[in-house]
């Protein structure tokens, strides 16, 4: 059992590089709307099939898509999972800092009553 | 008025979050050691020694005390001081696991009395990046929960904001 339960380290890494590129957070986003193959994805981004072949390759590696079995369309499916893994790392992050900012609320509204008396 | 955690590129971690407060106030918490030592320290660490010297390429010091009495001491150098609008840092952590020194860029602007800071966290590599995101996980939080439609909807903001 890796730690957290978030899929490992490895993975983590793997996500939140595929995660980094513009066009591959664009092609998931759109992905999220249903499966596309490689034909229906290249067309909005004005990118050559090769071009949008290599973006789906680290996708896949990472885990965040799939390929269809259709040897004709191989549609992409998104998968689910790492981008949970992944943004549950992140609100992780985000708890584990907003302890902090929530104190500073507090300072900040005593400094602005002992301003006003 | 919840904190916004975004992963722009894999060396930054931006953090977002709005107060009730002007900004010379807010700005002031940022850079007055009396003031930060009273709120300053993610979940468990509390901010015990604070020095700045508050010009561009003044020196700082961070001292921090862990839950288990750990210390953990950061120190930088002020790169940039735009009084209440903007402060630029740079980080390095006493035996720091990963290279190089990070670069801290706190943005604060005030809009209908409330104040909202950006901080950029710009590591030197992506490996810095991500094991800092490790931090919680290595304390055993675990909050699992579906913000999957949060995720892509930030995502497609991004991608937004970079087409020309």
């Amino acid at each position: 059992m890796e730690p957290g339960g978030y899929g490992g380290v490895a993975v983590l890494d793997a996500t939140f590089h595929a995660l980094a590129d513009p066009t591959r957070r664009a092609i998931l986003a759109r992905l999220a709307a249903g499966e596309a193959s490689v034909t229906e994805l290249a067309a909005p981004f004005h990118m050559s099939q090769p071009a949008v072949s290599k973006h789906l390759k680290v996708l896949e590696k990472a885990g965040l898509i799939s390929r269809g079995r259709d040897a004709q369309r191989r549609p992409c499916r998104l998968e689910a999972r790492p981008l949970r893994n992944a943004t549950a790392w992140l609100a992780d992050f985000r708890l584990y800092w907003e302890e902090s900012y929530q104190r500073l609320d507090v300072l900040l509204e005593s400094l602005q009553k002992d301003d006003s008396s | 008025m919840s904190l916004r955690v975004t992963t722009p590129t894999d060396r930054e971690i931006v953090l977002t979050r709005s107060f009730i407060a002007p900004g010379q106030l807010v700005f002031d918490a940022y850079t007055q050691p009396e003031l930060l030592t009273r709120w300053y320290g993610a979940r468990g660490w509390k901010l015990v020694g604070c020095d700045i010297e508050l010009r561009e390429g003044g020196r700082y010091r961070f001292e921090s005390l862990g839950p288990h009495g750990d210390t953990m001491v950061q120190t930088g150098t002020v790169r940039q001081i735009q009084a209440p609008l903007r402060l630029m840092l740079t980080e390095v952590f006493e035996g720091q696991s990963y290279p190089g020194e990070t670069l801290i860029t706190h943005e604060f602007s005030e809009h209908g009395g409330q104040t909202t800071v950006t901080s950029t966290i710009s590591y030197a590599t992506p490996e810095g990046r991500d094991a800092v995101l490790r931090y919680p996980m290595a304390r055993g939080m675990g909050e699992s929960g579906d913000r999957l439609v949060e995720l892509l909807t930030d995502m497609l903001a991004n991608h937004r904001k970079e087409l020309p």
